[in-house]
């Protein structure tokens, strides 16, 4: 056993029944009070070193392979520069020795339904979000009791051999299926985020769906909610086998408030020969989170990975989810909506790689900035000269709400020999004050007709988010575009 | 009961374009503006509504006795006053029903929501009324719509929302004869005792269908004239510029 390395204490062996008590124990005295210095025991302390490693190592009881690919991958993280070379300098304000890389379920911050400010709280009500998870997602409340929701799902999709399970069981339970795939399709190195995830991860989820099998409903991490699945530091791996479908779906439209301050996910997807996956997140921070995220698919032969995202809050999001084309007639898309309000930064894109012939790749974007808000576009799209057949299509288009609102676009494309299609359009435009007129003549406020011209614009991605997903999202706008108006 | 405008002075920046402007429409009338290019006819329609591309130096208007100076453009469309646009703009990606439906529900006190198959049911029989195809309901708003189309769009709106004064912008404007028929037809048939007209028109081609009962001439921010239907044939006939030359008429 090694200890934690700001404290003396043994590893303690984690009780069942830790969490309820925990919760149970929340008087109103303890209102406010953030430190609970008696339960340290749960916590990697402050900063990053390799003790930090060892000791998540230790509490999760990890395999040895997998403290020594969070070791390789510490020194990578610490070896490689903050890539302000091309991406903003507000990445340099991530003071990465203030923060705790990992506290077990006890020893969250707790608070209680009192200390959620006001306008969280409003969000909530106006999302219409049941009772029992706003206090999960305002944090009062550490689990979110979904289980017998997670239990019917796990239970029918298991009949069929899919396995839906944490990624730490995934590795432990499953280790044939999960060392094959596991940062392969991103290695530890692909960029400094990666890296720092590879080597703290804890949380996400292993999916693996076999031959053949067409799982009806989508898998959601909604329904086996617990602390660790929304941890800072997530990592997905999801496998369709040959012919397999699946649709995963992540987060949901109410705003999280975090006191965690750096998330860093990556998620993994393989798609084999002639397998869908599509996946699907809505996320809305809160505006103080640096949310570093890599997502990135694989699909072989006549296999396809779709994905569809919603970036809401935080202070600054990166994210550029892509897909490798390995397979012949391959395809990939990307389709997301980004919506930045003052003081947040939407850096979103698309990578396309193709690396097989007659592949096709599709990215529809659209961003949204209001106030002071800005949102950025960096697309790759790369097909290489031995390759035919090949298609892209791109599309971006960016909407601005204030005259201080902000857009940038930065399409990287390499295509080399002539046998390739690709299509790259983009457009920035406003609501113009005549449009704003014209609905406000026929009645609707201002904030009203800004929302509805604001959803029009991006009415036809909405249509690819699921049902639930798509009418929270229409509330949310309405709720982004209240304050920017008059 | 009326909206009366009174002594009316409006600017854009730099420009004086209404200079005391008198008009009373009552409820069961039909008027109409006619004036040659740059009078202020569409000045007018804007100001009304409360555009804030323009300031209203002096003066005043008086829906149904309120003073609507401080009202903005919504509440002002709430209080019942309509702009069918000369110019209708596009809403890319929000279909004709759901703005509809948006405007009525705009009229309903808070949280309240329109009872949607009335809704439909009452939207069909109007756009039937106009020829409009069923597909229009789900098409975004004027995205797309010829000019003709565009227009009976404003007069579906109309229909719909049903407001106590409607003013039509140059409503013939880009019109084929079939379509001017249309709509005047759809026009004709919310023609009643609670609802009055102000038809803008640079032609008296509208007045052949839309029949008015008072007819005033616009010049250079001022009703010059005002007289009954044989005006605007007479207006047809010999232009603008004699009415220059007659003494100054008392607004209706």
């Amino acid at each position: 056993m090694v200890s934690a390395p700001d404290s003396t204490l043994e590893l303690p062996k984690v009780e069942s029944s830790a969490l309820e008590n925990d919760i149970s124990d929340i008087k109103v005295d303890n209102i406010g009070d953030f430190t609970f210095p008696e339960r340290n025991k749960y916590d990697s302390g402050f900063g990053i070193t390799s003790k930090t490693i060892d000791y998540i190592s230790d509490v999760k009881d990890d395999p040895d392979w997998v403290r020594e690919f969070r070791h390789k991958a510490l020194k990578i993280f610490l070896d490689k520069p903050t890539p302000t070379n091309w991406a903003t300098k507000d990445l340099e304000n991530i003071k990465f020795d203030e923060f705790r890389y990992y506290l077990s379920d006890g020893q969250k911050p707790k608070r209680s339904w009192d200390d959620v400010p006001e306008d969280i709280k409003k969000t909530f009500d106006r999302l219409g979000i049941p009772e029992q998870e706003r206090k999960f997602l305002a944090g009062v409340e550490a689990q979110y009791d979904s289980e017998a929701a997670y239990s019917n799902i796990k239970a029918s999709v298991s009949e069929q051999g899919v396995i839906f399970v944490n990624s730490s069981e995934g590795l432990k339970e499953h280790p044939e299926i999960f060392k094959k795939w596991f940062g392969k399709v991103i290695p530890t190195g692909d960029n400094k985020y990666s890296a720092l995830n590879s080597a703290v991860f804890s949380g996400g989820s292993f999916i693996y769906v076999p031959p053949g099998v067409k799982v009806k409903h989508p898998l959601q991490a909604y329904f086996r909610i617990n602390s660790e699945q929304f941890g800072q530091f997530e990592r997905t791996l999801i496998i369709a086998d040959e012919g397999a479908e699946v649709m995963y779906m992540e987060g949901c439209t109410a705003p999280k408030f975090e006191t965690a301050t750096l998330h860093s996910a990556v998620v993994e997807l393989v798609a084999l020969k002639g397998a869908k996956i599509q996946y699907v997140t809505v996320q809305n921070w809160s505006s103080n989170v640096f949310n570093l995220v890599t997502k990135r698919g694989i699909a072989m032969e006549d296999a396809e990975v779709r994905w569809i995202d919603c970036n809401i809050g935080s202070r600054l999001t990166m994210k550029y989810p892509g897909v490798i084309m390995k397979g012949k007639r391959a395809r990939g898309e990307v389709i997301s909506i980004a919506l930045a309000n003052s003081g947040q930064h939407q850096d979103t894109g698309a990578k396309m790689v193709h690396a097989a012939d007659d592949t096709t790749s599709n990215v529809i974007s659209k961003s949204i900035s209001i106030g002071e808000g800005r949102s950025t576009y960096r697309g790759l799209v790369h097909i290489p000269k031995h390759l035919k057949g090949c298609k892209n299509n791109t599309e971006c288009d960016a909407l601005l709400i204030n005259s201080s609102s902000r857009t940038d676009t930065y399409p990287a494309i390499s295509v080399r020999g002539n046998q390739h299609a690709t299509q790259h359009e983009a457009s920035v435009s406003q609501v113009s004050a005549d449009q704003i007129f014209y609905l406000m003549q026929r009645g609707l406020t201002e904030a009203e007709a800004m929302s509805l011209s604001v959803n029009g614009f991006i009415n036809d991605l909405v249509k690819e988010f699921p049902m639930e997903y798509s009418v929270e999202l229409k509330r949310l706008i309405d709720l982004e575009m209240e304050g920017s108006v008059g | 009961m009326s909206l009366q405008i009174k002594d009316l002075h409006a600017t854009i920046p730099g420009r004086e374009i209404l200079k005391g402007l008198n008009l009373t429409i009552n409820p069961g009338e039909v008027h109409a503006i006619m004036g040659p290019n740059g009078s202020g006819k569409s000045t007018l329609s804007k100001v009304l509504c409360g555009h804030s591309d323009y300031e209203v130096t002096s003066g005043e208007i008086l829906l149904d006795g309120v003073n609507i100076h401080d009202m903005a453009v919504d509440a002002r469309s709430r209080a019942g006053l309509f702009l069918a646009f000369q110019y209708p703009n596009e809403i890319p990606g929000v279909s004709n029903a759901n703005f509809l439906r948006a405007a009525l529900k705009s009229r309903l006190p808070k949280g309240e929501d329109i009872d949607a198959v009335k809704f439909y049911k009452q939207m069909y029989a109007r756009m039937d009324q106009l020829e409009m195809d069923r597909s229009f309901t789900s098409r975004s708003v004027n995205e797309g719509f010829s000019g003709g189309e565009k227009k009976r769009n404003e007069i579906l709106q109309l229909m719909m929302l049903e407001p106590k004064y409607a003013i039509l912008d140059e409503t013939d404007s880009g019109l084929d004869i079939d379509a001017l028929k249309i709509v005047s037809r759809g026009v004709n048939a919310m023609r009643s005792e609670n609802r009055g007209f102000l038809v803008i028109t640079h032609y008296q081609r509208l007045l052949n269908y839309i029949q008015p009962d008072i007819v005033h001439v616009l010049k250079d921010g001022r009703i010059v004239k005002t007289g009954g239907k044989e005006l605007s044939l007479e207006l047809e006939e010999r232009g603008y510029d004699w009415v220059v030359e007659e003494p100054l008429t008392k607004a209706a």
